[in-house]
């Protein structure tokens, strides 16, 4: 197989200047239309591709989770739970239009404050967050028409607690439908990852959203934890680790509240030996390693057909070899920095167990920048159905390979996992794909391509991946009182 | 399943091929089950793909690196019906010294022309390391008998050509004829002699991605030193995923025989910032190894004088337009 690639040229660093973030010294919280200062410990938001602290945070404490539920309340029971759908519209519409016109500042704050390459912020979280708000402004004055009924209502004051992975998007994910069904909410982005939920507070100032409507709280679990047991909030919705989303399911159970969660993951691509393979190779690498890998629906086990196995993992190699990690504000990374060490001293440790199990692990030769949290892409190869780096979520750019000989042997080792988030699949056999599709149990399955995402589309889990779906007409039940 | 095809195989091995290739070219239904068994293109993936890696950013040293790089692989060409010998000649002047004001400006790979002006091109290079290229077999069309197809390269190669420049037949392709395409793919090579032979595959004809990737496989089997886009007299004529799913071919094929071909994208880059974007994908599909005029050519003849105004900025520290270089 070729060596190892050594450049006869640089490509020229093309980093997008930290100026435009419009970094601040500091950000409070936002309750009630205003941002006023936690009680609880203020938060230091690092860096994670230089280890440089970027900003305090305040963060809060169980008084002002009461304040801001409070807050929430008095909005919706005096104003958005009132409004005409086509009133609340104009409001997603304006959200929508502003994350797009500070697009670049929001681009490049997602990228200081998670680590994700600049290209993928750029043209991935941002364009779909805004998109996201676009769908939900359609959906305000029509939720007659959604099929819940002649008159759907709102459930009230939900209280959401996002991830670190995607900041922005999954914030846009829960408060688009959250206002667009007429509810209000308090949201708590995750403790690493403050910086452009505060941002968007200042868009909602900005599209002149009365008071209330969204409230934002910094903090770490315990924080949410006050949100999601706390008694005047009627939703939850949670996206986040499996463990904690059962905590979550045992403190809601019997108290009436409705109830999504969005867990972990640990997604089958499987590539049928008819597969287009260039293109399933450039799949299998987008599935794994977008974003570092810190995709609940990542492509993290690559089930082959074994009569094409050696000669794919050869062309997935050397693709991998081509891969670019490093400053994440450079557009040519491709793969960034790992969002904090506590998450890169799990990947560490879990791909240690590979190793521990007898699975062959490959790494790729790109070289690392000397600060900052970085994992290089790293494959592993004859890992059985038993191992642990088949069974769990790494959440990180490392991608387990195992294969199979038929196609049903295929469809059982997919579904052998207590997941059931997404799937791949790929061939060029459409009556394949339609079989492989129905069997498999996932929510999302993609043929021919991964890591798709359209704020049309339902998306949500299976077993410990979790229940309930956002994004689509479906995503609108979990805020609809139905 | 399509019928089989009319003709009657009369294809032959080649000799220095591994066994399963060399299976595969044994008759037309081998070839037939080899080039439909593999595996297939998805042209979103493809696309997308390449368009990914046309935001590789090239600035200063490395620029100027790609610039005169892609100098020396371009195949500076006239193939018009007004051809004369006065035309080519400027040309040739043009090739062997692009830039007469920057002394270091590589020359070009070669100059390509039409068979009949083939000497002229001989005798205006001669010494200047410059490469003659006529693109022959009935070009731009192909559609003739075998004997006039060879009659044409052999005017070429006695004029003294150092490259053929072929185009297949893509009726016989898209009929599924490929044991007639490979037989004459061989029989002009034969015919080149020492010529390289490059393989125009015409792809904008050729309608899918998937026939690209076996005419490409088939060009490789049948002997072709290059594989080739186009014409330039059909559009479209050379794209970015067309050139990385040949690339693919190349990096395949090596993977399989150890032997290293070439690719030449023509028709249509026009501009340097597009011959850039063809390096990156020789670079990251292909490899780097890729990189040199050896194995990688432009088919061009606007592109030169983009690159070399681009050149001047980079050296000069500013752009001084387009009438600081020679228009020939």
């Amino acid at each position: 197989m070729p060596e190892e690639t050594h450049s006869p040229w640089e490509y020229a660093p093309a980093p997008e200047s930290r100026a435009i973030a419009n970094l601040q010294p500091s950000y409070r919280m936002f309750v009630d239309g205003e941002f006023v200062d936690g009680a609880g410990e203020p938060l230091k938001s690092v860096n994670p591709a230089t280890e440089e602290t970027l900003a305090e945070v305040s963060s809060a404490a169980a008084s002002d989770v009461d304040n801001a539920v409070r807050a929430a309340r008095k909005a919706f029971d005096r104003t958005w739970g009132k409004m005409p759908g086509s009133e609340r519209a104009k409001y997603l519409f304006r959200i929508a239009r502003l994350i797009q016109e500070r697009g670049r500042e929001l681009a490049v704050l997602e990228t200081l404050d998670n680590g994700k390459p600049i290209k993928e912020s750029r043209d991935a979280d941002i364009p779909t967050a805004a998109a996201h708000f676009f769908h939900h402004a359609g959906w305000a004055d029509k939720l007659s028409y959604a099929g819940y009924g002649p008159d759907p209502r709102p459930v009230g004051v939900a209280g959401q607690v996002i991830p670190w992975n995607f900041p922005l998007l999954m914030l846009a994910w829960k408060i688009a439908p959250a206002l667009a069904c007429g509810n209000t909410v308090v949201l708590k982005p995750a403790e690493t990852t403050p910086l452009t939920a505060l941002v968007f507070a200042e868009i909602c100032q900005q599209a002149g959203l009365p008071p209330g409507v969204v409230n934002i709280l910094p903090g770490a679990g315990d924080v949410g934890a006050e949100l999601v047991g706390h008694a005047g909030v009627d939703k939850v919705a949670f996206t986040g680790s499996t463990e904690v989303g059962k905590q979550i399911q045992r403190t809601l159970a019997g108290s009436g509240k409705k109830l999504t969660l969005e867990l972990g993951g640990k997604a089958a691509n499987v590539v049928f030996d008819d597969a287009p393979l260039d293109q399933a190779v450039e799949g299998i690498v987008n599935g794994i390693f977008f974003n570092q890998g810190h995709v609940c629906c990542a492509g993290s086990r690559l089930l082959v057909q074994e009569s094409v196995a050696e000669e794919l993992l050869d062309k997935l190699r050397s693709r991998i070899a081509t891969l670019r990690v490093g400053d994440p504000l450079d557009k040519n990374t491709d793969v960034g920095a790992v969002n904090s060490a506590e998450q890169l001293e799990r990947i560490t440790a879990l791909s240690a167990t590979g190793d521990a199990e007898g699975a062959s692990r490959w790494t790729s030769p790109c070289p690392l920048p000397e600060k900052g949290f970085f994992f290089s892409p790293t494959v592993f190869s004859d890992v059985q159905q038993s191992m642990r780096i088949a069974r769990e979520e790494i959440f990180g750019p490392v991608l387990s390979v195992l294969t199979f000989r038929t196609p049903d042997e295929a469809v059982a080792k997919a579904n052998n996992t207590p997941y059931g988030l997404s799937a791949g699949i790929w061939t060029e056999k459409g009556s394949r794909i339609l079989w492989a599709a129905q069997k498999m149990r996932a929510g999302v399955v993609w043929a021919n391509t991964f890591n798709r995402f359209d704020p049309t589309a339902p998306f949500g889990g299976y077993q410990e991946s979790g229940f309930g779906r956002e994004g689509g007409r479906a995503g609108l039940e979990a805020y609809l009182d139905v | 399943m399509a019928n089989p095809p009319p003709t009657t195989p009369s294809v032959t091995s080649s000799p220095g091929l591994p066994a399963e290739l060399a299976e595969a070219t044994k008759d037309d239904s081998t070839l037939r089950r080899f080039l439909h068994g593999l595996p297939g293109v998805d042209q979103v993936g493809l696309e997308q793909r390449a368009a990914g890696l046309a935001t590789r950013s090239i600035k200063k040293a490395a620029k100027l690196w790609a610039i005169d790089t892609a100098i020396g692989m371009v195949d500076l060409t006239t193939l018009e019906g007004a051809d004369t010998e006065g035309k080519v000649r400027a040309l040739c002047a043009k090739g062997r010294n692009p830039d007469p004001d920057r002394p270091g400006a590589p020359r070009v790979a070669a100059i390509c022309v039409y068979p009949d002006l083939a000497a002229v091109a001989v005798e205006a290079l001669r010494g200047s390391g410059v490469g003659v290229a006529s693109v022959a077999t009935a070009f731009p069309s192909g559609r003739s008998s075998r004997q006039v197809k060879l009659a044409d390269v052999e005017l070429a190669v006695s004029a003294g050509a150092t490259e053929v420049d072929m185009v297949i037949d893509r009726g016989a392709f898209l009929s599924g004829r490929y044991g007639q395409v490979f037989d004459e793919i061989q029989a002009v090579k034969a015919a080149c002699g020492d010529a390289h032979l490059k393989v125009i595959l015409e792809t904008g004809e050729l309608a899918t991605y998937d026939n690209v990737r076996r005419a490409s496989w088939l060009a490789l089997l049948a002997g072709g030193d290059f594989i080739k886009t186009s014409t330039g007299k059909v559009s479209p004529a050379a794209t970015l995923p067309v050139t990385h799913l040949m690339l693919q071919a190349v990096r395949d094929w090596r993977d399989h025989t150890g032997e290293l071909r070439g690719v030449k994208p023509a028709g249509g880059i026009r501009n340097t910032k597009d011959a850039i974007r063809y390096l990156v994908a020789v670079h990251e599909v292909a490899g780097p190894e890729w990189l040199t005029p050896e194995l990688f050519r432009f088919g061009a003849s606007s592109l030169l004088n983009d690159l070399l105004m681009q050149r001047r900025t980079q050296l000069d520290g500013h752009y001084s337009g387009p009438d600081y270089v020679a228009v020939d």
